[in-house]
């Protein structure tokens, strides 16, 4: 018996390296990554893909020198991509916390009020489905100022996921945890404060995390259209017809993308508490 | 021994006549159905539904009571009507004579699925229950009665875990504590056991029972359990089958306190109130299924 067991022991642990998900899933990204790049390399040596198209080597040469020399200032057309980083996220981080200022509160009234959830609804409903961009002229007309009108995009386009998130949430919370505050005879809002948004919390955190993500597509495109970011230096450098650069923003606004995602992730396992 | 629980018996019995607790008269309970043209198009309309109809029962201070019956006969209606969580389409709750259609802290209740909130501690579920219903009392007093609570239950070591990281019948201990620190006249349970494994639920109605013989606390509680109901309560009330459901019979259950499994189920009695309950269930469970076949 006890010999099995020790051989069974011995097995796993000699298996454990090849086993274990995670590093053969490393293994294979690494394996694919490298395939991707040969192929790119090769490709773009032999002239296979179209006219212009960057090595992959160039591109990450690139990559180097963009991420090694993030700020310097020559101008408004030639800056390091830290600076046009850090204006899109400002953009973002203003828009996006006004839009969650507005739509958590309204979301909580909209979802412990049945009247509230039906006379506003149509609103959500009706401005939900629009592009964010269709509020672009509408607000270079308004505020006559570029920047405003980033955060103006911003807001308008982040609103709507946490708002309706927040508003099913709270309409939706566990009927026992209403009743438990119901027979202590707890206040009304008492009941909301301490019961109702801590229920809706887990909601109310993907509907940011929703409209976080919302928030970084649409600045790019936004800021192709206005002055300085991310989304500008990607449209300067088509002007400039050079596409490793293009690449590189690319892979960097993915990355931010990424980081962004990712805080929203942990703050959502911290509220859940054994729910996933 | 016997012979002064004999003559105790006496007096409670005389007590009983006019120390009424809580008093059901004439509770029914309907829930519409759906009607309308447009439930009609639809083929979802329903007709009411007539839950339980005409429940008369008087419940004298310091008793335990069970309720037992079918499944869907209305027992947790019954139950959460007299919480207040649900109120009667006609009759009233009277307690200590004054009629309640709210719910309110002198009654506290157990639920079946714990009910605790997720995002609290231990610590935290019992102190939001203190805080709400004691609002004014010193923080030290209440730190006191939240302690007090915890050990009662035997949960010393556990105040700052959360539900999520404890077992079905630890959940179901801070949701006891939680009841018994806001120190309510009447114990509501709505089958408090009903989700937990043989024996931890053993475990936790020999907790109940010495709990109970403690504080004497009035306690109404739902079960399916025959034995359970026979080891904690002094009264056990049979309902019949829905729909329309009324109390079918009141049981006494004259064994002497406090009990423990093995003096109860050897008390001469045992076997018989046993025997009558599960012929009880029996016929109305069978008519039950009659009447889904039928
Ligand atoms: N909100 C409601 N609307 C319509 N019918 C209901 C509603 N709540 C309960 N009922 C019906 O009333 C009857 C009694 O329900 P109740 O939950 O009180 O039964 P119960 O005796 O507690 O059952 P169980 O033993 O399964 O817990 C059931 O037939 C149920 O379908
Ligand atoms: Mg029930």
């Amino acid at each position: 018996m006890t010999v099995v067991r020790e051989s069974l022991i011995k097995n796993s642990k000699k298996e454990k390296l090849l086993d274990n998900e995670n590093i053969r899933a490393l293994l294979l990204f690494l394996l694919s990554l490298g395939i991707f790049l040969l192929f790119w390399e090769m490709g773009a040596k032999l002239k296979l893909f179209s006219k212009g198209m960057p090595t992959a080597s160039l591109t990450i040469k690139e990559l180097w020198y963009w991420v090694t020399h993030p700020f310097y200032k020559n101008g408004p057309n030639d800056m390091g991509i830290g600076w046009n980083l850090l204006i899109s996220l400002r953009r973002v981080a203003i828009g996006y916390t006004l839009a969650s200022l507005i739509a958590v509160p309204l979301g909580i009234l909209v979802g412990i009020s049945k009247v509230a959830f039906k006379a506003f609804n149509p609103y959500f409903q009706l401005l939900k489905p629009v592009s964010p961009l269709a509020w672009l002229p509408l607000g270079l007309y308004i505020f006559r100022d570029s920047e405003l009108t980033g955060i103006f995009i911003i807001t308008i386009a982040s609103i709507w996921p946490t708002l309706t998130n927040t508003a099913f949430g709270v309409a939706n919370v566990d009927s026992s945890y209403l009743n438990v505050s119901k027979t202590l005879g707890a206040s009304r809002w008492r009941t909301i404060f301490r019961v109702i948004i801590p229920a809706a919390l887990p909601n109310i955190i993907s509907g940011l995390r929703i409209s976080m993500g919302i928030s970084w597509l649409v600045i790019v495109a936004a800021e192709m259209l206005l002055g300085t970011g991310l989304g500008y230096f990607i449209w300067n450098e088509w002007n400039n017809l050079y596409i490793p650069n293009i690449l590189v923003a690319i892979f960097i606004i993915g990355i931010v993308g990424i980081i962004l995602d990712q805080i929203f992730a942990y703050l959502e396992k911290l509220v859940s508490f054994g729910k996933s | 021994m016997s012979s002064s629980y004999l003559s105790k018996k006496s007096t409670v019995t005389i007590d009983r006549v006019n120390d009424t607790q809580i008093s059901l008269r004439h509770i029914s309970k309907i829930f519409p159905g759906r009607k309308g043209w447009l439930n009609k198009i639809t083929g979802q309309a329903s007709s009411d539904f007539v839950a339980i109809e005409d429940i008369n029962l008087d419940i004298e201070h310091n008793t335990f009571v069970s309720i037992i019956g079918p499944s869907g006969c209305g027992k947790s209606t019954l139950l959460d009507i007299i919480a207040g969580l649900s109120t009667a389409t006609a009759g009233e709750v009277l307690i200590n004579g004054q009629v309640v259609d709210k719910p309110g802290p002198d009654r506290g209740m157990v639920f079946q699925n714990y009910a605790l909130m997720p995002w609290m501690t231990v610590q935290g579920n019992i102190k939001f229950a203190v805080e709400t219903v004691f609002p004014k009392m010193p923080a030290k007093q209440q730190q006191r009665v939240i302690k007090e609570n915890i050990q009662l239950v035997g949960l010393t070591g556990a105040e700052n875990k959360h539900p999520h990281e404890l077992s079905g019948g630890m959940r179901q201990r801070v949701g006891i504590a939680r009841a018994l620190a806001i120190n309510p006249q009447i114990l509501l349970m709505d089958e408090p056991f009903g989700a937990l494994d043989a024996l931890t639920r053993g475990f936790l109605q020999d907790e109940i029972e010495r709990i109970w013989e403690q504080q004497r606390k009035t306690a109404i509680m739902i079960t399916h359990s025959i034995e359970e109901a026979l080891l904690l309560s002094d009264r056990i009330v049979m309902m019949t089958k829905g729909p329309a459901a009324r109390i079918d019979e009141v049981l006494e259950v004259p064994f002497p306190r406090p009990r423990d499994r093995t003096t109860v189920e050897s008390h001469p009695d045992y076997l018989k109130l046993k025997q009558e309950m599960e012929d009880h269930l029996y016929r109305e469970t069978r008519a039950v299924e009659a009447a889904r076949i039928g």
